[in-house]
């Protein structure tokens, strides 16, 4: 199986309060196309170590290697780059820019990639809210959504520039069961039909027992791994 | 580079507060429209001061300086270190302030290089009298070809011809205002006596203003023979020499040639009116330093704005970075933002200090006898519309920079954590 993304021997300090060790030692490989849940106790290190994952933070002990590229020393603009192109994200609280319309937030990504021409980008990025049942509110200020609403539009955003990897903290946390249900069902067919990664930080444990694999953590420790028989 | 983009992104933050934009926006066009107002009046005024004062003075004017200081001949001759002596009142030597040879001076100084005419003349104080009125003044003997050759004369005749005077040894051609003191009009008498006693009836044939209080109120040209004729003396007694240069700043060598090559006295039209030169400097200090301030002022303004605008942006610009937006696409968007402020305010700036200046150049202004203007001066130069726009454009440059530096360096992390 093709490695998409290499973790070794991540350690994370935070100074504030008090110096203590947020990550102990955590060391872990990604495949091509799975779909893997991070779960485990609030507070246990999940969302500080998807920020590592996803190179915004570069304050940490170990290496990071995604798509064979090794990410650790890189600077900030190769890794802006890096992440315009590789990376997708979807934040735990939905982040969207409020003056701009839910078609404007998927296009940014792409237009910064610049990949592709406008009129694609636009024809693209309504593929996209397609998908996540969001094509009526493409006009819409992302600022009049609801929660929910919103956190779909950050997915269509992440998966816009096919993404090797999306990163997801609790993607699906505002969402009531049936867009859950939809969110799962798509993260499901791009890891499938697209190869994409999927890694997911999340307390659903329905959501974790339909990924193909689920790392649990405690303390900032990877306790435990295994992948789900379906 | 993603500048469609980032673009895009400028315009639409300036867009989504337009009362803050407008509110930057205006301070920088107060700051412009001040400026643009200022530099143009007050260089106009220079420039008016300037043009009346040295078109009424001769680029170089040679002399003889009348020492009354002398020492006594008994220091002279009888000086040691062990006595001294003692002298009671004594009196100044009388002394003529006739340049020697003055003719023949003029015609050489006309033969160097640069000069446009000279002006060989007799100048001296005078009293004039129409019945009971008596005023002081000057009268100069000229030859007034010569003289109007120096000082387009013509053109400031407000009465009366030239020719007239030519063709009249008894002429006078005065200034404008020292005829309505001495309620005479073309044609009517004065008598004028000089301080030596010499007395004569001349006939006023014309009047002149050249837009100096001082000069109109006092001044009066006859000819030459004709003064030398009431101070009772030769033809070839003159006191003054005026010359004009084709370029008024080589009058200045040439002052100092013809100082060492005659031994008389000249000055230069810089030193006669340094006082002139001196308050032209003191208003384009002032105009800057107003100006300055203004625009500093606006700059703090934007900068403020700015700064506020990155702190509500926080959140904006960790998602741009998360999605893979540089740090230096950062600086853009938001030094577009401060660029456009500029730009806007200061075209806007711009053209209120256009609408300010022409409305001071239409404004009725009575400066009485003293000048001779009817509203104020302004001058209208592109040059200062351009200076007064790289002045805006530097300041919210400048005053945008920083805070887009502040945003650049936002750590996304830190800000998406929640
Ligand atoms: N910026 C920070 N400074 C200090 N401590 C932090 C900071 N961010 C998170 N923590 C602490 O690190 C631990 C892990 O946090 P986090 O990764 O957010 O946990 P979770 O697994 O709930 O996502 C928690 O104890 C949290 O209080
Ligand atoms: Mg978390």
């Amino acid at each position: 199986m093709e490695k998409v993304l290499k973790a070794s021997h991540f350690n994370k300090y935070f100074t504030e309060p008090d110096r203590f060790q947020v990550l102990k030692d955590v060391t872990f490989e990604v495949n091509k196309g799975e779909f893997l849940a991070i779960v485990g106790k609030s507070g246990c290190g999940k969302s500080t170590l998807l920020y590592l994952l996803s190179t915004m933070d570069t304050e940490y002990e170990g290496t990071l290697e995604i798509n064979g590229q090794t990410l650790t020393g890189r600077s900030q603009d190769y890794l802006s780059k890096f992440r315009n192109e590789h990376l997708g994200f979807v934040f735990q609280f939905h982040f969207l820019l409020p003056e701009f319309t839910t078609l404007q937030n998927v296009m940014l990504p792409a237009l910064k990639l610049g990949r592709y021409s406008e009129k694609e980008v636009e024809h693209r990025a309504y593929e996209k809210l397609k998908m996540i049942g969001m094509e009526d509110h493409a006009r819409k200020l992302s600022s009049k959504l609801s929660g929910g609403q919103q956190q779909r539009v950050a997915i269509a955003r992440a998966l816009i520039n096919d993404p090797t990897i999306v990163m997801g903290d609790e993607p699906t946390g505002n969402l009531d069961k049936t867009n859950t249900g939809i969110v799962f069902d798509i993260f499901r067919e791009i890891a499938q039909e697209n190869h994409q990664t999927i890694i997911a930080v999340t307390h659903d444990p329905d959501f974790a027992a339909g990924c193909d694999r689920v790392i649990e953590m405690s303390d900032g420790m990877i306790i435990s791994s295994h992948e789900n028989q379906i | 580079m993603n500048l469609s983009i980032t673009t895009q992104i400028a315009k639409t933050h300036l867009l989504s507060k337009k009362r803050q934009t407008l509110v930057a926006m205006l301070g920088v066009t107060f700051g412009i429209a001040m400026f643009i107002t200022m530099i143009s009046f007050m260089q106009g005024v220079n420039q008016f001061l300037e043009d009346s004062a040295l078109d009424a003075s001769p680029h170089v004017r040679m002399y003889n300086e009348v020492n009354t200081q002398r020492p006594a001949l008994i220091d002279q001759l009888n000086r040691s270190d062990s006595a001294f002596n003692v002298i009671y009142h004594q009196k100044p030597k009388e002394q003529l302030s006739r340049l020697k040879n003055g003719f023949l001076i003029a015609r050489r100084i006309e033969q160097e290089p640069g000069v446009l005419g000279v002006s060989p003349q007799l100048s001296t104080q005078a009293f004039y009298n129409n019945g009971p009125i008596q005023i002081s003044g000057t009268i100069a003997g000229v030859d007034i070809d010569r003289e109007n050759r120096l000082y387009n004369l013509k053109s400031r005749l407000k009465s009366g011809t030239i020719e007239a005077l030519r063709s009249n040894p008894n002429g006078l051609i005065m200034g404008n205002v020292l005829a309505r003191k001495l309620n005479v009009r073309e044609g009517d008498k004065v008598s004028v006596t000089t301080p030596t006693g010499g007395t004569m009836i001349l006939r006023v044939v014309g009047t002149f203003g050249f837009g100096i209080g001082t000069v109109d109120n006092t001044k009066s040209y006859a000819n030459l023979s004709t003064v030398q004729e009431i101070l009772q003396k030769d033809a070839s007694y003159v006191t003054d020499i005026h010359i004009k240069m084709f370029d008024p700043l080589l009058a200045l060598p040439l002052g100092k040639k013809l100082r060492a090559m005659y031994g008389y006295y000249t000055e230069d039209w810089a030193t006669a009116n340094s006082a002139i030169l001196a308050g032209e400097k003191i208003r384009n200090v002032m105009t800057f330093v107003v100006s300055m301030t203004l625009l500093v002022v606006a700059g703090f303004g934007i900068y403020n704005i700015m700064n506020m605008n990155v702190i509500n942006k926080i959140k904006d610009i960790a998602i741009l970075k998360a999605t893979g937006f540089e740090g230096k696409d950062i600086v853009l968007i938001f030094l577009l933002q401060a660029v456009f402020i500029g730009v806007l305010g200061g075209l806007l700036g711009l053209l209120i200090g256009f609408i300010l200046s022409y409305l001071l150049s239409i404004t009725p202004f009575n400066a009485g006898d003293f000048l001779s203007i009817k509203t104020f001066p302004v001058i209208f130069d592109p040059k200062y519309y351009g200076m007064g726009l790289l002045f805006g454009l530097i300041t919210t440059v400048l005053a945008g920079y920083f805070p887009s530096r502040k945003a650049s360096k936002v750590d996304p992390v830190s800000i998406l954590r929640g």
